[in-house]
């Protein structure tokens, strides 16, 4: 066992000078690798942000009723009714007056609002159901559509559908971009090793004739991949950490300015673990293929 | 023990390097195998040392038949030889004392133990004040002893070299010579393939001379 961890000391002792005796050459290949995995991670964290931002708002699915233009006091009291009897969630009733009023205030629609003849306006009701799945929503829309006086009803969770659907096509392209970099960084560190196993030929050929097994050979390359990858990965997450601290001011501000408070969270400690551990694993893995391409002339 | 039986080593397009060799060699006996260039002495020490393959016929080292070993055993074997070269194999960018070290990295010493027998074997071949020395500052027959340092450190029970003094003058040669010596003196078996006929009239060893890949 003691043979066992010598060994892979000294393994990783050697994938550590080697990575130090070049630090032109690994600080461009962990640049490579680190812009590389830096692009999915970005991704990953900002569509996590886009999801909790779509998750907070699907809490509060509404289904918007427009009375006809020439629905009575009557007309709305029935409706009203209706409401108590129907729906187990919360209600409020928007006359057509609020409405105009609203819109008043709207940005540039107070012009247009005085020059209109009348309100054309309908008295309107919001419900918040508190069962908010999909289907119930679209029975009780159905439903309430067929009310006397009703215009119109809107389920306002239609956006929240089209987001939903949005980042999953984001997802989709997140982990298509995230393959093809992945790839990226395995020939990158294929590459690297395959210069490596050339320029140490002669250092193989001799350690293979005085009794070196191919596991002895093949470790330190190995142990080079992982850690060259694995620092990329740590280079990735620190890129991320710094685009997203200095996008958060602005987003921020950005969305109140729309009357929101979403902002970008930061990546998890978890998070970060696990973009080095993704470069190890990718980093390892093109250390095994170049590495068994590469040993093949020394047979 | 080392037994040889109907040794045979073709390469590819024919050409038959050794044929039909049988010898044995006992353990603790040093050994020449002599014969002009091109006789077939580097193949046999390749063959020993399993860096070849044979094409026909058996070579059994300690009870252990070399021609018919799995490749995956073939580095544990190679590690009951110390092998010494013409051309030393020496990593030039690495200190004496690593050189030394390789063989002992190999076998998974501790660092501390490793450091000290990889001490004790530039001591014997002269070089301990140079340990830190880079091969290349070493002259052509302190090269030569570094590569015997390595391939004793790890003890091995049989010694085998290929022309060890064949780029050396006659002093830097007598000093291989009297290591080589000193080496089987202690029990190790020593095999050494060379044309240099002073081995022959100094130590009266067992010769198995070659002439076109055959023992004459």
């Amino acid at each position: 066992m003691s043979a066992w961890f010598a060994q892979h000391r000294a393994a990783l002792a050697a994938a550590l000078r080697r990575l130090w005796l070049a630090p032109f050459n690994t600080l461009l290949s962990l640049l490579v690798i680190g812009i590389a995995l830096t692009l999915p991670g970005f991704g990953y964290v900002l569509l996590d942000s886009l999801r909790d931002l779509g998750r907070s708002a699907s809490s509060v699915q509404q289904i918007s009723l427009f009375m006809h233009i020439d629905a009575s006091k009557k007309d709305v009291g029935e409706i009203e009714n209706r409401l108590r009897q129907a729906s187990d969630g919360k209600w409020r009733f928007v006359p057509k007056e609020e409405a105009l009023k609203r819109m008043q205030k709207s940005e540039g629609m107070a012009e247009i609002v005085a020059s209109l003849p009348r309100n054309p306006l309908p008295d309107a009701f919001i419900i918040e159901p508190t069962n908010s799945e999909p289907e119930t929503l679209e029975i009780l829309r159905r439903e309430i559509s067929g009310w006397p006086k009703v215009a119109h009803v809107q389920l306002d969770s239609a956006w929240i559908k089209r987001f939903d659907a949005f980042l999953r096509l984001g997802k989709l392209a997140q982990w298509m971009l995230a393959g093809i970099f992945g790839a990226g960084l395995v020939a990158v560190t294929f590459n690297t090793i395959r210069l490596q196993v050339m320029a140490q030929a002669a250092e193989i050929d001799v350690a293979r004739m005085i009794g070196a097994t191919d596991a002895f050979i093949r470790r330190p390359f190995y142990y080079f991949g992982a850690l060259q990858g694995g620092l990329g990965g740590l280079l990735a997450a620190l890129l991320v950490f710094g685009a997203l601290r200095l996008l958060a001011g602005p987003v921020a501000e950005l969305a109140s300015l729309y009357g929101g408070n979403f902002s970008l969270r930061l990546p998890a400690p978890g998070e970060v673990l696990g973009l080095v551990g993704l470069g190890a694993v990718l980093g390892w893995l093109g250390a095994q293929l170049s590495v068994s391409l590469s040993l093949r002339k020394f047979d | 023990m080392i037994v040889a039986s109907n040794l045979c080593k073709r390469y590819p397009g024919g050409f038959e390097a050794v044929r039909d060799v049988s010898f044995q060699i006992s353990a603790g006996q040093m050994t020449l195998i002599t014969g002009h260039s091109g006789a077939g002495k580097t193949t046999l020490v390749k063959l020993l040392a399993t860096i070849e393959r044979p094409t026909v016929g058996s070579l059994v080292v300690n009870g252990q038949n070399l021609a018919a070993i799995r490749r995956s055993a073939i580095p544990y074997v190679r590690r009951n030889f110390g092998l010494v070269f013409q051309d030393q194999k020496l990593l030039f960018d690495r200190s004496a004392l690593d050189n030394v070290l390789l063989p002992l990295e190999i076998v998974g010493l501790p660092r501390r133990e490793a450091v000290r027998r990889a001490q004790a074997a530039l001591d014997k071949v002269g070089l301990l004040a140079r340990e830190k020395a880079l091969p290349i500052a070493l002259s052509g027959g302190e090269q030569q002893r570094l590569a015997i340092a390595r391939a004793v450190v790890n003890r091995p029970t049989i010694l085998l070299a290929d022309e060890p003094t064949g780029n050396l003058d006659s002093e830097s040669a007598a000093q291989i010579l009297g290591i080589f010596s000193a080496f089987n003196q202690v029990g190790v078996t020593v095999v050494v393939a060379t044309h240099d006929q002073s081995w022959v009239e100094r130590y009266h060893p067992n010769v198995l001379r070659l002439d076109h890949g055959r023992l004459i």
